[in-house]
């Protein structure tokens, strides 16, 4: 629809013109302003410094009266952020029922890095990892650090989860490797009267 | 306790012998029946507990067809709209405001109107009631535009958006998320509620009626001893006094006018006379230990004698093998002769004594063996409930044979329908009668308790086996006597069962779960 085209046009090009600190912004693919690649830079004074994230911004078709859907493309060790190829990240202004329409992506941008600076563990999607921020700020640290060595120090991927291969391609050994034991392929067998 | 011995001594005299109930006392014709508009609510039962009473587990409640809800609400507007002197939109407004506390509001509007008015949107210092209006250089924050003569809307909070996104957010909110009497102003930050008026100039009429019921729907969703009836389609709301701390004392089941009956503590269907709290932990026990016991609600079991397999497509536990003709007990696989025996227990289970479990895998294993007794039964039930009710379908067409083949009339042939309910309900409770054993102390209230629940266990097994009956042995006027009775006796046993359970519960029986709901409740 043209006139949300107009809505997000503009918050594009504010976005381009004067970005928040640390951050860049660019389309996804030219033609269609619904999906955005962002480079986020891990903010100073936080275990994520040096490292470049990519960060996916989806825009919904009745965009802006629902939330955009924000994932990190690059792997991060972070309570808010799933630590896992989805990428998925908890953000109360992002919720259905707390978005409002009048919210902008700008606004975003700078509420994502924010939690890179400051993590709410009160609010996890990462349990083990909130426990760790609050219980041994060093071990976190160094597994985050690790993280960022890992992860977000070569070029950027934007592979998102939908596109990517369900590979397990990234599954290496190593200190900071965490994470949940994957589930076995559930086999529930309904039984049948063969 | 002197109700319970009373209660046990009028019923021990039909313990020992399974009912052949054709002339039995118990199978009199006062009417036991559920439906009655129960009365009163016993909680704190009477300790002298003498007199006549209505049975313990029977709670009172009443049903509200929209009709009633909608009067309720119109009395309630009335009322403020006297006391307070405003308009009655502006009352029902208030009183969405304050959740319907009548008490609360009128309270606060005499202590401060203004504040109050302000709070609900209403605040009458503003310039007359709200408009759309066009302002010169308007531009949209929401779709950024800004063609001459957009039509713009604010609260008065000033965050003014065009009207066409409005109703976006609006639609979006009444139709996507079902909000109607709380949605906030769309600026970021902005924690005002649009108010009814602002709404009804702003809602489409396409998304009137939603919002209207939406609205409506407020009165019971705010109040405590409200609930909508859960059944599809069914507009009816339910009113009972019982409170969210009372319920590991009482089970409170109610009936629908549209015949759902579900537990008005936790929405979910019948489960006397399991409290809510333990239904909550069985039912997460059972499905995180699915993968364990999958195996027994399966439909196919082998004989224990001949290893045919054995397929069971009735509610009825009495098994004959096909091929060996080995008679035996579906639940717990052993000989029927011996069901119905006084010593024969299929329902208890023996708890392992406590040297047997020298170590810790030994204990894990017993304390298996134990769910796998409760949840073998529990899933049978629930099972069986399932093929009696298809059997029940079934019956409808019976019932119509019936018609034609033996004379009967249609009011003569309605016995089977009356069994077919009776299983369905006794095994409702029987099935929540193994969720509430696993959880229970043993003593002397638990042996009561699972002789009552043998007693109501094997009279349900005897009805499901005559109803299964070939259609030529159902014509014949003496089963149809036997049928009538065992309907009748397992309703009594049934009533009987939730009646001690309830009297029990209400004097807090020494059970696993008033120990669990003491460390529940200090969580
Ligand atoms: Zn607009
Ligand atoms: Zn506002
Ligand atoms: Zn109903
Ligand atoms: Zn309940
Ligand atoms: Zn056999
Ligand atoms: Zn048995």
């Amino acid at each position: 629809m043209a006139t949300q085209n107009k809505r997000i046009a503009k918050e594009f090009s504010d976005c381009t013109s004067s970005p928040p600190a640390g951050i860049k912004v660019t389309l996804a693919d030219d033609s269609d302003l619904h999906k955005w690649h962002v480079v986020l830079e891990g903010p100073d004074n936080s275990p994520y410094t040096g490292g470049k994230f990519g960060v996916v911004i989806k825009l919904p078709l009745d965009y802006p009266f629902r939330p955009p859907v924000v994932t990190f493309a690059t792997r991060i060790y972070h309570p808010n952020i799933t630590n896992d190829d989805q990428g998925n990240i908890c953000l109360d202004l992002l919720k259905n029922e707390n978005w409002k329409p009048s919210t902008k992506i700008h606004g975003i941008l700078e509420a994502v890095r924010n939690l890179l600076a400051e993590p709410l563990p009160d609010d996890p999607l990462e349990a083990r990892i909130a426990d760790e921020y609050r219980s041994d700020r060093k071990e976190f640290d160094k597994n985050a650090k690790a993280y960022v060595q890992r992860y977000a120090k070569g070029p950027l991927k934007f592979t998102t989860p939908g596109s990517s291969s369900e590979g397990t391609s990234e599954k290496k050994g190593g200190a900071a490797a965490v994470g949940a034991p994957g589930p076995g392929p559930s086999s529930s067998s309904s039984g049948g009267g063969a | 306790m002197d109700t319970d011995d009373e209660f046990m001594s009028n019923v021990s005299s039909e313990d020992d012998m399974l009912p052949d109930d054709s002339d039995n006392d118990l199978s009199g014709d006062e009417d036991f029946g559920f439906d009655d508009e129960p009365d009163h609510y016993i909680i704190d039962s009477q300790k002298d507990g003498a007199e006549k009473r209505k049975a313990a587990y029977d709670i009172s409640f009443k049903v509200y067809q929209p009709a009633d809800v909608q009067k309720q609400q119109n009395d309630l507007i009335d009322e403020v709209n006297m006391i307070l002197d405003i308009s009655k939109e502006e009352a029902a407004i208030l009183l969405r405001h304050f959740r319907w506390n009548k008490e609360r509001l009128i309270e606060d509007y005499m202590d401060r109107p203004g504040k109050v008015l302000d709070a609900a949107g209403l605040s009458r210092s503003s310039a007359g009631p709200p408009k759309m209006q066009v302002i010169p250089d308007f531009m949209c924050d929401i779709c950024c535009e800004d063609e001459p003569g957009l039509e713009s809307f604010a609260l008065k909070c000033g965050h003014r958006y065009c009207v066409h996104c409005y109703r976006h957010y609006l639609a979006q909110k009444i139709r996507g998320e079902g909000e109607a009497a709380r949605i906030q102003c769309p600026s970021e930050g902005c924690n005002l509620i649009i108010d009814a008026r602002s709404l009804d100039i702003l809602v489409t009429p396409d998304l009137t009626e939603r919002y209207h019921e939406l609205l409506h729907r407020t009165y019971v969703e705010d109040k405590e001893t409200l609930k909508w009836c859960p059944a599809p389609d069914c507009q009816n709301a339910i009113e009972c006094a019982v409170k969210k701390k009372d319920l590991d004392k009482v089970v409170p089941t109610v009936t629908c006018l549209c015949g759902h009956r579900f537990c008005f503590g936790c929405i979910l269907n019948d489960h006397q006379p399991a409290p809510c709290e333990l239904v909550k932990r069985w039912l997460k026990k059972c499905a995180d230990d699915s993968e364990t016991a999958n195996w027994i609600s399966a439909n196919t079991k082998e004989c224990p004698k001949c290893n045919s397999t054995i397929e069971k497509n009735g509610g009825c536990n009495h098994m004959t093998c096909r091929k060996c003709k080995h008679e035996f007990c579906w639940m717990c696989m052993g000989l029927w002769s011996e069901h119905g025996t006084s010593w024969y227990n299929c329902n208890r289970y023996e708890e392992k004594s406590g040297t047997d479990a020298r170590d810790a895998q030994a204990r894990s294993r017993i304390s298996l063996e134990r769910y796998l007794h409760y949840y073998n039964r529990y899933a049978n039930h629930e099972q069986s409930a399932r093929l009696d009710k298809d059997i029940y379908h079934k019956t409808e067409k019976k019932m119509v044979q019936l018609q034609k083949e033996s004379g009967m009339s249609w009011i003569e042939v309605q016995y089977l329908n009356s069994a077919s309910q009776a299983l369905q309900t006794c095994r409702q409770t029987l099935m929540w009668t193994y969720a509430f054993a696993f959880y229970l102390a043993r003593n002397n209230l638990t042996e009561i308790f699972e002789d009552n629940q043998k007693d109501l266990e094997m009279a349900v097994e005897a009805l499901s086996e005559m109803f299964e009956r070939p259609i030529t042995e159902l014509a014949d006027p003496k089963l149809k006597v036997e049928i009538m009775d065992k309907t009748s006796y397992c309703n009594k046993r049934r009533v009987i069962l939730l009646d001690d359970t309830a009297q029990n519960l209400a004097e807090g029986m020494r059970t696993r779960i008033s120990f669990w709901s003491v460390r529940m409740a200090n969580k």
